[in-house]
């Protein structure tokens, strides 16, 4: 990376309850998340990035200094161009949806493309409204506008699917990955949650207690076994793919990638289209040999990257696919029944995948 | 008629120029009271509510001394102007000034504690400086608080009756408000002046105090 294509943070910042020590080189482009559990400084580190908190430290966006605590550089926040995704949508009440969403681009004189973004969002139907006439969702989704409006360098999104129920998450959800694939603009994604992260980012920075324990790109931090993912129940991998065939009668589809091929749940997309899938390593099996009657449909020879002990009786084997790695957990047993070790080949029984489309 | 009226419009007309006056100068101060963690919060608010606590004598006693020929005040506004401050229009203007202070502050402060920062924050990462986010945002946002300030304080203004005395005296068409008319009326035994001007005064009272509910009922729909 160049300097014009990163975001180089470093702040350090002591507070009564907790410290933020953070020294991280972010990508200008596609989704970033910042995963960790609540308290771990996520949303402090993205207020300061914004401005709206000074840290010790110093912040460069694409070679521009925002900040530079030793030499007293300060870019206050209404200079700073980025778009900012609250919790709460926070939007004006005593103006219309679509004031609202001008209000930012008046400000900064920005030239974006009202229509598409009103478009991009859906809410064609909703510019006369006022915020109290909103649902949960739509006014989630005017707060993106707005923040999309000013023609931001990139938006910093703090868990801006938190405060809503499942039924709006999945309302909004398609909007962020059209987001993420029609606009090339780069994201900064506050979560903890890691199902959202595997939908939505490219690059991952895992964040605990202040400090920066994970960070690169989704796939290699997903199966990092230093991870601390891994000890959740959701520890898993992403693999991407493009799609063969689809097999209509079964209401499967074929996945091609690096590893070999894949059948998943049927898909709507043609032949040809990218799509990525998270597989849970608790959906992943191993066998020695390869298995003959089984009625599992994917088996995939694999070979042992490595092995960690998990948590109670399991442990994580980190399998190579091809070009990709996925996780399986078994138990410490099977480990040492089988004499599984490391370099060795197997075969990887893959019982479900999860699918979504994906944004190559 | 005219001298029934004419201290009615003099009690108006002081209660809306202290209003104007009180609005602009509570805004910055109920500001900073609902946004400090400042230590000297405390000093300020007690400093602020003391009219409400002391004796309209006291006040107007102390402003007496201050705003007289030999007061700090009273003694520059004689240089300037060449005339006293006590026993005249600007005098009261002054005194009514402090005396309804807390009356506009309160509001205030309680409209701006409820309004948050959060919506603060989205205006200033959207663009807006901090003068802008609050003329854009926290004002349109808090029309109630200050509509609900200036009943109380011209409501409080119109009602004022010992410091007037105090610092104002009695004098037709210059410090003559309703209140010390009727005071006056009273004191010489005209029972059918005081009536008329009493009358005045509650259904006047009555009519602008109506009509602030009415138009708070019609924001609250919005």
């Amino acid at each position: 990376m160049t300097a014009a294509d990163r975001i180089r943070i470093r702040y350090s910042l002591q507070r009564a309850t907790f410290a933020l020590d953070v020294d991280l080189e972010l990508p200008m482009r596609g989704v970033t998340g910042l995963f960790g559990p609540s308290g771990a400084g996520k949303t402090t580190l993205l207020r300061c990035i914004a401005g709206l908190e000074k840290a010790a430290g110093h912040l460069v966006v694409a070679g521009d200094t925002w900040q530079d605590s030793s030499k007293g550089t300060w870019r206050s926040v209404e200079d700073r161009d980025v778009g900012y995704v609250f919790q709460e949508p926070r939007l004006f009440d005593h103006l219309s949806v679509e004031r609202n969403i001008d209000y930012g681009r008046k400000r900064r004189s920005a030239t974006s493309d009202i229509d598409h973004i009103v478009d991009l969002l859906g809410l064609s139907e909703l510019l006369q409204r006022r915020p109290h006439e909103l649902s949960g969702g739509e006014a989630q989704r005017v707060a993106i506008a707005r923040a999309l409006s000013c023609s931001p360098r990139f938006v910093l999104m703090d868990e801006p699917l938190a405060s809503l129920d499942q039924a709006r998450k999945d309302e909004i959800l398609p909007y962020l990955d059209r987001l993420h694939t029609e606009a090339e603009l780069p994201i900064i994604y506050v979560s903890h949650n890691l199902d959202e992260v595997c939908r939505l980012c490219d690059h991952l920075v895992v964040i605990e207690r202040g400090n920066v324990i994970a960070d690169g790109s989704l796939q290699s931090v997903l199966v990092g076994l230093e991870s601390p993912l891994l000890g959740d129940k959701l520890a898993g991998s992403v693999i991407e793919g493009t799609v063969v065939t689809n097999h209509a009668d079964d209401q499967l589809s074929q996945l091609e990638f690096s590893g070999g091929n894949l059948w998943i749940p049927g898909v709507q997309e043609s032949p040809g289209t990218p799509l990525r899938l998270r597989i849970r390593a608790s959906d992943v099996s191993l066998c020695r040999v390869e298995p003959e009657a089984t009625t599992i449909l994917n088996v995939l020879p694999a070979v042992v990257g490595s092995i960690e002990a998990g948590d109670g009786a399991s442990a994580l084997v980190r399998l190579v696919l091809g070009a990709d790695e996925i996780l399986a957990r078994i138990t410490r047993r099977s480990i040492r029944e089988l004499g599984i070790t490391k370099g060795e080949r197997v075969f990887a029984q893959i019982k479900s995948v999860a699918v979504r489309p994906s944004l190559q | 008629m005219s001298a029934l009226l004419q201290p009615l419009l003099l009690s108006i007309q002081l209660a809306a120029i202290t209003t104007v006056i009180l609005l602009l100068v509570a805004t910055p101060v109920a500001w900073w009271l609902a946004r400090t963690a400042s230590a000297s919060k405390p000093l300020v608010q007690a400093v602020v509510a003391l009219p409400i606590v002391l004796p309209p004598t006291v006040l107007g006693f102390y402003l007496l001394i201050v705003l007289g020929p030999a007061g700090t005040l009273g003694g520059w506004w004689v240089e300037i102007s060449g005339s006293a401050l006590t026993f005249s229009f600007p005098g009261l203007v002054i005194a009514s000034c402090i005396y309804s202070l807390p009356f506009a502050v309160q509001p205030l402060v309680v409209a701006f504690e409820s309004l948050g920062r959060q919506k603060l924050e989205a205006a200033r990462t959207l663009g807006a400086t901090r003068l802008d986010a609050f003329f854009s945002v926290a004002l349109p946002l808090s029309l109630k608080g200050y509509l609900g300030a200036a009943v109380l304080t011209f409501a409080h203004t119109l009602g004022e009756f010992g410091v007037v005395l105090m610092v104002g005296g009695n004098i037709p068409g210059e410090t003559r408000v309703i209140s010390i008319a009727i005071y006056d009326q009273v004191e010489s035994l005209n029972y059918t002046a005081a009536h008329q001007t009493a009358a005045l005064l509650l259904v006047f009272a009555f009519i602008a105090l109506f009509a602030m509910f009415l138009v708070n009922r019609r924001w609250e729909r919005r």
